[in-house]
């Protein structure tokens, strides 16, 4: 699951100034046609870059996504929650597989943007980066998280690069069942017993505000880059997401009588648009540049993982061993 | 019929499949690479999604609920060999582990298939198409990992040597053994594991491994009986800390 604010390589006026001008025109003409571009096809070296660095970030906040969740399958109450959420979370890991391959359709191994995770280079969704306390903050993160990534996913699947826009299409067929069961555990906590309704209130003020920086700031004061959408790489804006996540599911939330920590929160009736108190975008900075309350925790998971299963690839590539036969 | 026979035989197929499949639900996020997490994790949903099956025909049987009787039960009230309670450790144990249980499983199952009592012949015709695949898959890294590196064969080696007296323990006769094989419901744990090894080491003569020592030999016993290591009570304490909050509530 993926939101938008994704962090782009800072482009420089002449980072198109060495293409081919004949080329450029002719990728900027299929792109319009609305044609896919495929790993063999010509592309200007910056369409390539940006996309490798969209597709990474995606790929990365797939796995470490897997791990607030993760810690929950072990204590999943009752043996129907415990097997969704072991499915669940093993789609997570699955995406990452699958955005990991259609990075490297475009010149970069899943090893070295691996290594750029772990030694803090390339970064991943922000929300990540807060714990997961309660079985409920499981529950948001299953419902309303995945519901966002959604968002921003299906308007990605319509993009201009073939292997991630597949991708995308079979990540959002998933999710949707994601959706669908975090839904099912909400009901049950927000229709429960008290213990049960505190908890997942609970859950929703404290995610209330990572869920709104999700999309990414503001497009007031988020560095637009007009050539990315002209090249369909990032395909909505970062509000026009988070109104749509509003419209969808801010009356299902207070269907289920959870209240929502804001209280400008509302939809003004002449403009159709939601209105909400303003995220804290240094908050939002901050975390992303590693002073969140997880992200050390985060990436010393996954250093260790990495760390631990070493000689695992090496044996793997030990050139004297015997070839075994895949499974029939 | 008798059922208090049949009841001890479930009992501890479904301990071992419940812990083992938790256990296995640990490596999401740790893997050594995310093939491997998948594939754990596809394994941990088989194993509780049979431990469910087995649990719900106990249910049947006149036992509580599945939910209540997995995750309100303490750990001398289970039933379940100790090798499927050790913590994972490194990949290497994992994987041995993996190794030498689903080989037995695999047996096992194929075994029950044929078994006096209907609803369990059904479901293990089910199971055991599902373990195929697990004993696949631990061969094939057995066979890769047993013959690769320096470093690779000896983890697994030593491994192999700890995991070995605690595999032994899977075939820890039951109390009911006699009734058990009388009934026709099973054929008996001491068949079972005589096929089991040659099952093992027909994969190990495969590889640089060597099967471990006489010494290492003496089986674990206890599991099946209630005597645990220290290691499962916490694991259970950890799976039930959100249901025990209210087992009356509907999650």
């Amino acid at each position: 699951m993926y939101g938008g604010g994704n962090v782009f390589e800072t482009m420089k006026a002449t980072a198109l100034g060495d293409e081919d001008p004949v080329k450029l025109a002719e990728f900027e003409a299929r792109i319009d046609r609305g044609e896919k571009i495929e790993p063999t096809d010509w592309m200007p070296q910056l369409y390539r870059k940006q996309l490798i660095r969209m597709i990474e970030q995606h790929a990365h906040s797939e796995i470490i996504g897997a791990l607030p969740e993760g810690t929950w399958i072990t204590r999943a109450p009752g043996f129907k929650r415990k097997l969704a959420l072991m499915a669940k979370v093993q789609d997570e890991v699955g995406h990452g597989q699958l955005l990991y391959s259609a990075a490297e359709t475009l010149g970069k191994s899943r090893e070295s943007m691996l290594d750029d995770l772990v030694s803090g280079k390339s970064k991943y969704s922000n929300i990540f980066n807060y714990p997961a306390f309660t079985w409920a903050d499981s529950c948001f993160i299953s419902w309303l998280v995945d519901a966002g990534a959604i968002v921003n996913q299906v308007a990605n699947s319509k993009g201009s690069y073939g292997p991630y826009c597949r991708a995308l299409e079979r990540i959002c067929a998933e999710e949707s069942f994601h959706l669908k069961y975090g839904h099912h555990c909400v009901i049950h906590l927000a229709t429960g017993t008290k213990k049960q309704r505190e908890m997942m209130q609970a859950a929703v003020n404290r995610w209330w505000a990572p869920m709104m920086h999700f999309f990414g700031p503001s497009d007031k004061i988020s560095v637009h880059s007009e050539i990315l959408m002209r090249w369909k790489v990032k395909m909505a804006s970062n509000d026009a997401c988070r109104q749509q996540f509003l419209d969808m599911y801010v009356p299902k939330i207070w269907e289920l009588g959870l209240t929502i920590p804001d209280d400008k929160l509302q939809k003004n009736p002449e403009t159709g648009e939601w209105e909400f108190t303003e995220p804290d975008w240094d908050e939002f900075k901050r975390v992303i540049n590693g002073d969140g309350p997880c992200n050390k925790e985060r990436l010393a998971v996954r250093k260790i993982a990495e760390e631990r299963g070493r000689w695992v690839r090496k044996a793997l590539l030990a050139p004297k061993s015997k070839y075994v036969t895949p499974l029939a | 019929m008798n059922t208090e026979a049949l009841k001890d035989l479930l009992y501890k197929m479904a301990d071992d499949q419940l812990i083992l499949g938790h256990r296995n639900s640990e490596w999401t996020g740790f893997g050594p690479l995310l093939e491997e997490d998948i594939a754990f994790s596809s394994m941990a949903q088989d194993k509780v999604g049979q431990s469910w099956q087995l649990y719900k025909i106990l249910n049947d049987l006149g036992e509580s609920d599945p939910d209540t009787v997995a995750f309100m039960r303490n750990a001398d009230q289970f039933h379940n060999c100790q090798l499927v309670e050790l913590p994972n450790g490194e990949y290497d144990f994992s994987l041995i582990r993996h190794f030498l249980f689903d080989t037995a499983e695999l047996i096992r199952f194929t075994m029950l298939a044929n078994s006096s009592y209907e609803p369990l012949a059904l479901l293990a015709k089910k199971i055991k198409g599902e373990i195929k695949y697990h004993k696949m898959h631990a061969d094939i890294w057995i066979k890769q990992l047993g013959s690769a590196t320096e470093e690779s064969i000896e983890r697994l080696q030593e491994s192999f040597n700890i995991a070995f007296p605690y595999a032994l323990g899977i075939f820890e006769p039951s109390q009911m053994e006699e009734e058990i094989i009388n009934e026709g419901l099973f054929e008996g744990e001491e068949k079972l594991k005589a096929a089991w090894l040659a099952k093992v080491s027909e994969i190990i003569d495969k590889t640089s491994l060597t099967l471990p020592e006489a010494s290492l030999q003496t089986p674990v016993y206890g599991g099946r009986y209630g005597t645990h290591t220290d290691n499962l009570q916490p694991l259970l304490d950890e799976m039930s800390e959100v249901f025990k909050m209210d087992p009356a509530a509907d999650w």
